[in-house]
């Protein structure tokens, strides 16, 4: 095991930069998700394609030809920027279409009656919105959002195979590589680092869940 | 319509309109400049494009031809994909059902570690690990082991779904008939929950499909390594990435679209007496 003993300084910025490629990933596939959510559920036809399209492109293309697309073709057309923001705004544009599935179909389990009850007694739009039908959406959409943001931990090492450095994948890619360490201690190495990451995440996941769970 | 608001009045419709051509007319102009933007920087030449749409070229067939290889190797490397995950993952469903408490956490803990692990890991190390064992295998091979690694953990959960998904009777009337637990999952369980998972099972075909494009990690020559390649003499990578992308888009839309179909069908065939749909077993956004 001395690959991984040897090398603890170097699997611990691993551990950080994978975290720092999914935090930024996450915030950004967050704030677009939502954005496209909306887009999806507005009375407005054009923004509703706008939304689908995006959802149907980018759930059906591979996560490592978005990035090839970006990494490659924004130079192409004068953009020209470091691998890691193109590789955090590919994992972002990815990601925010399984944000923007799982908040619209959060948005969708709640009960009709309620937002009538709403409007019924009053209550605008937008107090309908935000007062009666988003905190219950949150509830329900808590586990998928969990599990997209968890998945999404998982591709930033697709990120660090497409050409960012110094992820846990990269230094698994390092360490086995000129140097020739043992392939498998280093393998639990970065197996570990992944549960390390994901292992806190699911507990997080689980503890939000028993938190806001709503019996329906 | 959304129960977010009521059915529109003719005033709300026209402002649901006025919104809608407003939002239209942005969107519009959104795509009009990145269309010049894309035209400026010359992307739109004959130069960058004759090689993926105009016959005429000399590099037309040629090209076509290694696209078609490319896919042809996607395909293969899916389909051996999912048939040895169905195999294993049905195995460590099964397994897990009826292990005695003793070395079920030993299944347990191989699925768990297995499904925290990125799957672009279990392929390079699959290519890695194996030949320093001593175990030399085409490259075809160790994404196949990459890709069955990853993807039997997550079918022999959809497995355990389907079966638990059952209604206990069917396996009670298994014992009461004298089959032991290994036979009823055979002849009655597992018959019944394929049927439900059915769905399942293809949305995870198109998350297989999507996988065999990290092939390029281990110079496996898939769809996406093929475009690689092809950029390095056509220096097109933006176009021809485009058409990777659409070429994938197309198969996996229409693999979902068929799964929808299939779940809607299941749906209704599988009503019982009293009215009572079976549990979905499909959850959504589960194919990230």
């Amino acid at each position: 095991m001395n690959a991984v003993t040897d090398n603890l300084g170097l699997y611990g910025t691993g551990v950080l930069t994978t975290l720092q490629i999914s935090l930024l990933s996450g915030i950004g596939a967050l704030v677009l998700g939502t954005i496209m959510a909306g887009f999806r559920v507005s009375p407005a036809p054009p923004l509703q394609w706008v939304g689908s399209a995006w959802v149907t492109v980018l759930r059906n293309t591979p996560l490592s030809v978005v990035l090839f697309t970006i990494a490659f073709g924004l130079p192409e057309i004068g953009v020209n920027g470091s691998f890691f923001w193109f590789g955090v705004t590919g994992l972002a544009l990815y990601t925010s279409a399984f944000v923007c599935e799982a908040i619209r179909s959060g948005i969708n389990s709640v009960a009709p009656g309620q937002a009538e009850a709403a409007r019924s007694v009053g209550m605008t739009f937008g107090q309908t919105l935000t007062v009666v039908v988003l905190p219950q959406a949150v509830r329900t959409v808590v586990p998928p959002l969990g599990n997209v943001f968890i998945a999404m931990i998982k591709n930033s090492a697709i990120v660090g195979a497409v050409g960012v450095g110094g992820d846990l994948y990269s230094v698994g890619v390092q360490l086995t590589g000129a140097g020739g360490l043992a392939v498998i201690p280093v393998l639990i190495g970065v197996a570990l680092g992944y549960l390390v990451l994901t292992i806190p995440a699911g507990l997080l996941l689980g503890l939000a869940e028993r938190k806001v769970a709503i019996a329906r | 319509m959304s129960v977010l608001y009521d059915i529109p009045g003719p005033q709300a419709r026209r402002r649901i309109l006025i919104g809608s051509l407003i939002a239209g007319v942005v969107v519009l102009a959104v795509l009009v400049v990145v269309i010049l933007r894309l035209a400026e920087q010359e992307q739109f030449t004959a130069e960058k494009w004759g090689p993926l749409l105009d016959p005429t070229t000399e590099e037309f067939p040629l090209v076509w031809q290694r696209i078609g290889l490319g896919l042809q190797a996607t395909l293969a490397a899916a389909a051996l994909a999912v048939v040895f995950s169905l195999v294993v993952g049905t195995l460590l469903a099964v397994t897990r059902i009826v292990s005695a408490p003793w070395y079920r956490w030993l299944v347990v803990g191989v699925v768990e570690l297995l499904r925290g692990l990125p799957v672009v890991v279990t392929i390079f190390f699959a290519a890695r690990a194996l030949p320093a064992l001593g175990i030399d295998l085409p490259t075809l091979a160790y994404l196949v082991i990459g890709l069955t690694l990853y993807n039997s953990v997550i079918i022999a959960e959809i497995v355990r779904a389907g079966v638990a998904s059952l209604p206990r009777g069917q396996a009670e009337a298994a014992a009461a008939v004298g089959m032991t637990r290994g036979q009823s999952l055979r002849l009655i369980q597992l018959p019944q929950a394929f049927r439900v998972m059915l769905p399942a099972l293809i949305s995870q075909l198109v998350v297989v499909l999507k996988d065999t494009a990290l092939g390029f990690i281990i110079l496996y020559p898939e769809l996406l390594r093929t475009a690689q390649i092809i950029v390095q003499t056509t220096k097109n990578p933006l176009q021809m990435f485009f058409v990777v992308a659409v070429i994938f888009i197309i198969i996996n839309y229409a693999l979902s679209r068929l799964a929808t179909y299939v779940e809607k069908r299941l749906s209704r065939s599988r009503t019982t007496p009293d009215g009572a749909a079976p549990a979905p077993v499909v959850q959504e956004g589960a194919v990230v």
